[in-house]
């Protein structure tokens, strides 16, 4: 049947894989720009920068920090990265909110997505004029080095690696919200947060608390990513404007529907590159567009 | 009483902006440049500050303009005004057809949707053979105004871009003023009760979204003479980002404000051109103050303080 339309398994099954990957990164930043979103009422259009600044920490704790510090052969190993990066950015996340964003709350949404642009593009200019416009290549891990032959197909065990802990990472962070009672809590806050904080509980500190672990994830994500795609400064700003579009896509009404239609978005855009080359690039836009006209409020939204 | 302050002010920068050839302080080719960007700015202005839509997408009609009228003088050979003119034309459906799906969200939505949208536009321009990819369309001719006025003397050259900023200017002022304005307003103020007192907001959003692209592809068509190059960059969506900076810093819903902030911001970047990252550290740097400490802009703050309407 493959062979009937001219397309390879092994070109599927890659590209198929490849989608996995894009959904799973489309998955964690809408599922943190959801979340931010309900609680703050800000679009945080730091995200893709946060993303690139993940996979740029991660580059240079193996290959710049030593010689910085005076100590040539220290190298930030793959895992100690994968903890520590996302800390790092959410500390980071955690300052602007405190310093800058909470000014903002009283105000229209429009000023916290003027101010989390302007900040993006500060973050993606400083990066490009320390390290230039170029790519830089960080090597796959030893420990996730080759990768599984089944039939004719081979699947790096990087790219499994990088679905399944994302899935699971989505899946925490989905029980996290949904099932446990800190999570209640922010669902409570996202309602009514007047009436939470009349109960007693300390809802700046949720907020403070949301908006970093939500730029974690973006972070996390870059991490994540650096192996796989070439760390440069615009990685973050040429994915955001894909989430947005998957953003508007799922609504930012539900967690699930989050993580469901970033998935299932980076598996179209895999497959549409394997059916019509030149169109992947702009599938999920066109998406976006028949979902406008058939659905406006987005597939798992509330009317707002 | 307030309206003859605007006037006058209008009338004096009119007047000295008449002037500007007469003398050697300031550089022509860079205040039609300006000009340019102030009537794209003015553009997202007129969305913004008028029927509070946010656009982060007007690179697209700037752009699809500039392209449109690039290929236009280049290729077919005809007059500038014709060339503006269709520019505008195709700027202006493209709008259409974005404003349709767009005004189907609200808020945080509309500024999502429209940039999403502008990237389609991008990647179009990257594929599509006529804009010559990467190198875009150099060398673009300034033709002869109606057949007989050469545009290739800067001088020449400036009296046409004022005077279509001239009438730019004039045309959102009416729109601003008029009935229909006052509508835009409303809906900026609270939508659903201007729906309760009857009025199609979907319509009068659609029908600024429309204007308001029209307006942007002027901007781009005219750029497209000035500096005689249409390119990838004014689809990119920097270019859309700076238009809403723009009209930020000079200050939202006055009708001088996106004219000042274009001055400033082009002026800034020609400082910073050969600086690399530095010109959109600047630009960020800008966004964050002007929001955290400057929402009115710096018209805005002038005619607050005077108590005048700018």
């Amino acid at each position: 049947m493959f062979e009937l339309l001219g397309i390879s398994p092994q070109a599927l099954t890659s590209q198929l894989l490849i989608g996995l990957i894009n959904g799973s990164f489309y998955a964690l930043l809408s599922l943190g720009l959801a979340v931010i979103f309900g609680l703050l009422n800000v679009i945080n259009f730091t995200h893709g920068a946060l993303y690139m600044l993940g996979a740029m920490f991660t580059w240079i704790g193996l290959t710049q920090l030593g010689s910085w510090i005076g100590m040539p052969e220290l190298e930030v190993p793959y895992l100690l990265a994968l903890v520590l990066v996302p800390l790092i950015v959410g500390v980071m996340s955690i300052v602007i909110e405190k310093t800058m964003l909470k000014r903002l709350y009283h105000l229209d949404h429009l000023y916290g997505l003027l101010l989390t642009f302007g900040l993006a593009l500060v973050i993606e200019g400083l990066f490009r004029h320390w390290f230039g416009a170029l790519g830089n290549s960080y090597p796959v891990p030893d420990m996730f080095r080759g990768g599984m032959r089944v039939a004719e197909l081979f699947i790096p065990w990087y790219r499994l690696w990088v679905v399944g802990v994302a899935l699971l990472l989505c899946f925490a962070t989905w029980y996290f919200i949904e099932r446990t009672k800190l999570g209640s809590l922010l669902r409570a806050g996202t309602e009514n947060p007047r009436l939470l904080q009349a109960l007693g509980v300390n809802v700046p500190l949720i907020i403070t608390l949301t908006y970093g672990a939500g730029c974690a994830l973006a972070a996390f994500a870059g991490v994540l990513a650096a192996p796989i795609y070439q760390v440069t400064a615009t990685m973050g700003s040429e994915l955001i404007i894909v989430v947005f579009a998957v953003v508007v896509i799922g609504g930012m009404g539900s967690i699930a529907g989050s993580i469901i239609t970033g998935l299932s978005l980076g598996v179209i855009e895999g497959l549409t590159k394997v059916f019509y080359p030149q169109a992947s690039s702009v599938s999920i836009f066109v998406i976006m567009i028949i979902v406008l006209l058939l659905k406006p409020a987005g597939l798992f939204g509330k009317v707002r | 009483m307030n309206t003859t302050a605007l006037n006058k002010v209008t009338i004096i920068i009119f007047v000295l902006l008449t002037l500007v050839p007469f003398q050697d302080l300031v550089y022509d080719l860079f205040l039609m440049k300006v000009f340019c960007f102030a009537i794209f700015a003015a553009s997202v202005n007129l969305l913004l500050g008028y029927a509070g839509l946010l656009s982060f997408g007007h690179a697209a009609f700037f752009g699809t303009a500039s392209y449109v009228t690039a290929h236009i003088m280049k290729e077919w050979g005809l007059t500038p005004e014709l060339g503006i003119l269709l520019g505008v034309v195709a700027s202006t459906a493209l709008g259409y057809l974005f404003g349709l799906l767009a005004i189907r969200r609200q808020g945080i939505y509309f500024a999502m949707i429209t940039l999403a949208l502008a990237q389609v536009v991008y990647f179009a321009a990257t594929q599509v053979p006529f804009t010559n990819g990467e190198d875009g369309i150099q060398g673009v001719p300034r033709g002869e105004l109606f057949g007989f006025i050469d545009l290739m003397p800067s001088q020449n050259m400036y009296w046409f871009s004022l005077a279509v900023l001239l009438l730019a200017f004039l045309l959102i002022q009416r729109v601003v003023q008029s009935p229909f304005g006052q509508v835009l307003k409303s809906i900026r103020e609270n939508e659903p009760r201007a729906i309760s007192l009857g009025y199609n907001v979907d319509r009068y959003k659609l029908m600024a979204f429309t204007i308001s692209a029209g307006l942007a592809g002027l901007g781009g068509s005219l750029k497209a003479l000035v500096l005689q190059l249409a390119s990838l960059g004014d689809v990119f969506w920097h270019t859309s980002g700076e238009a809403v900076l723009m009209t930020i810093l000079g200050g939202i819903g006055t009708l001088w404000g996106p004219m000042i902030g274009a001055a400033v911001i082009v002026n800034l970047q020609n400082y910073l051109a050969n600086l690399g990252g530095w010109s959109t550290i600047a630009m960020g740097a800008i966004f964050v103050i002007c929001v955290l400490a400057f929402r009115r802009g710096i018209v805005g703050e002038i005619s607050h303080r005077l108590k005048i309407k700018l």
